[in-house]
């Protein structure tokens, strides 16, 4: 990377850390939901951990664990769509594009301020949920940052796919930035096994990088040892998934660029 | 060598033909005016050159740089200002600027910075947001981006649109000892028939995509009789009145 890309990255995160800076409401949002889900998936977890016993302490734990890995899938694929549109909505593409930041620096500045946004958004909850509940997510390890990192990239092609959503529809698709996610939670197996799906959705689940995050967590919680061949298909899935939804980018940015929607977007 | 070459430039929206043929070149350091009736267009053809929009056939070359294949080399060197591109409003005036100087490479940004505010008469303005700003005072921000890279190529969107006649003077002023000073190239969209005869040495007249007459605004004027371009203006909007010597 060379000296002017890391310079033209660090101008457009400037821009929005500027914006964070003079906007509590968007900052305090950032933690809000993470810590409310936190707060009541913990109470949910614990009413039921005391009703039945060890076996309840496990699942309180992958449980609660599901909940704060799945809210950095969420955190990080909300982060990159709205970082997005707030060039949108503050009329602001044209001149970002007309500049000499490359498509590719763009979505490095919008994922650098996901894992920003992510970590703004979770940590606070990880340290809730142990001040709380004494549960640490790190109990478990360094396979934890594998987890979180699979999540993270999913959340990335998730929303790289939005964006191009964006880009051909305007900001008329921009509740997808919001949503799109929460309709693959069902089919990620956060809080149950692959197994009690249909055989339909299993086959869905299957093809996401998250199932195979949270049957490993669901592993490492029983068993303790590290589930590295999930981790090894959930990377290779995210490997997979990224080149599918590159490809869908490139095609609605040049096609964006046939049309002028880069100057209509937010109309 | 041109500053900026456009050679049968065409843009068609599914049946609708934008522009259609479109040829013409500026040289270094001089400024075109670009005039036209809603839907000439005008904004079309500023989209091509800045890359925004990709033509559907012609070529476009700014700087030596052929914009199809290494526009980011002619974009590092041009830069644009239009009252319809926002700024973001949160952010000040100098966060703004700092954002564009690090977009560009500019090195020494915060003596830019100082420099153009001064320059623009709005350093007291500096740590103000830029939503609270007035008409022109933003119009003078946005002209502070659009040269905060010192531009070589300086694509200008109606700049001064909605300004009070004060305010519209002075940025007209600015430009005019911007350039003599830089030697900038400026390509100037524009309603403002005042403006376009004040600071063009040249301008196109465009109509259903096309070019349909150019010259100096001396010439113009000599060539349909009038007194002013806005005559001219809508001589060739309306088809009226032609007294083009034979």
């Amino acid at each position: 990377m060379t000296n002017g890309a890391v310079r033209r990255i660090w101008g457009l995160m400037y821009r929005h850390l500027m914006l964070y800076k003079r906007s509590w409401p968007r900052l305090l949002e950032l933690a809000y939901w993470p810590t409310l889900t936190m707060c009541i998936w913990g109470l949910t977890a614990r009413f039921f951990a005391a009703r039945t016993g060890s076996a309840g302490t496990v699942a309180f734990g992958m449980l609660l664990g599901g909940v704060l890995l799945w809210e950095i899938a969420l955190r990080s694929q909300m982060g990159m769509a709205i970082s997005f549109l707030e060039e949108v909505w503050s009329r602001n593409l044209g001149h970002v594009f007309v500049s000499p930041l490359r498509p590719w620096e763009l979505l490095a500045t919008l994922m650098s301020l996901s894992v920003l946004r992510t970590a703004a958004g979770v940590l606070p909850a990880v340290a809730l949920a142990w001040a709380l509940y004494a549960f640490n997510l790190f109990s478990l390890g360094p396979v934890v940052a594998l987890f979180a990192a699979n999540l993270m990239l999913m959340g990335w092609w998730v929303s790289l796919g939005v964006i191009s959503l964006i880009l051909r529809h305007g900001a008329g698709a921009e509740a997808l930035a919001w949503s799109v996610l929460f309709a693959l939670t069902p089919f990620s197996a956060v809080y149950y096994p692959v197994s009690v799906l249909p055989g339909w959705a299993q086959t869905v689940a299957w093809l996401l990088p998250s199932s195979h995050v949270f049957e490993g967590l669901r592993a490492a919680f029983v068993d303790g040892g590290v589930p590295y061949s999930q981790i090894v298909v959930a990377a290779a899935l995210n490997g997979v998934w990224f080149v599918v939804v590159g490809a869908l980018f490139l095609r609605e940015f040049r096609a964006a660029r046939e049309r002028g929607n880069l100057l209509l977007i937010g109309e | 060598m041109h500053a900026i070459v456009v050679d049968r430039l065409c843009k068609s929206f599914g049946e609708i033909l934008a522009v259609n043929g479109l040829d013409f070149s500026v040289d270094p350091g001089e400024t075109v005016g670009l005039l036209g009736g809603n839907g000439a267009g005008k904004t079309t053809t500023i989209a091509m050159l800045l890359g925004l929009l990709i033509p559907t056939s012609g070529n476009i070359s700014i700087l030596g740089h052929d914009m199809a294949r290494a526009r980011f080399a002619a974009l590092a060197r041009m830069n644009f200002s239009s009252p319809y591109v926002a700024l973001p409003q949160k952010l000040t005036v100098a966060e703004n600027l700092r954002v564009y100087g690090h977009l560009y490479g500019v090195r020494g940004i915060e003596e830019r910075i100082a420099t153009i505010a001064e320059q623009l008469g709005f350093t007291a303005m500096l740590k103000r947001a830029t939503g609270e700003l007035s008409a022109g005072q933003k119009t003078r921000v946005a002209l502070a981006k659009a040269l905060i890279n010192r531009p070589d190529v300086l694509l200008l969107d109606e700049p001064t649109a909605s300004l009070d006649p004060d305010s519209g003077d002075f940025v007209r002023s600015w430009l005019e000892r911007y350039r003599a000073e830089s030697g900038c190239t400026i390509l100037l969209a524009s309603h403002n028939m005042l403006e376009v005869e004040r600071l063009c040495g040249r301008v196109l007249v465009m109509k259903h995509g096309r070019i349909v007459d150019h010259g100096s605004p001396a010439q113009l004027l000599a060539k349909y009789g009038r007194d002013d371009l806005e005559e001219v203006f809508l001589d060739i909007a309306r088809d009226r009145n032609r007294r083009i010597p034979a």
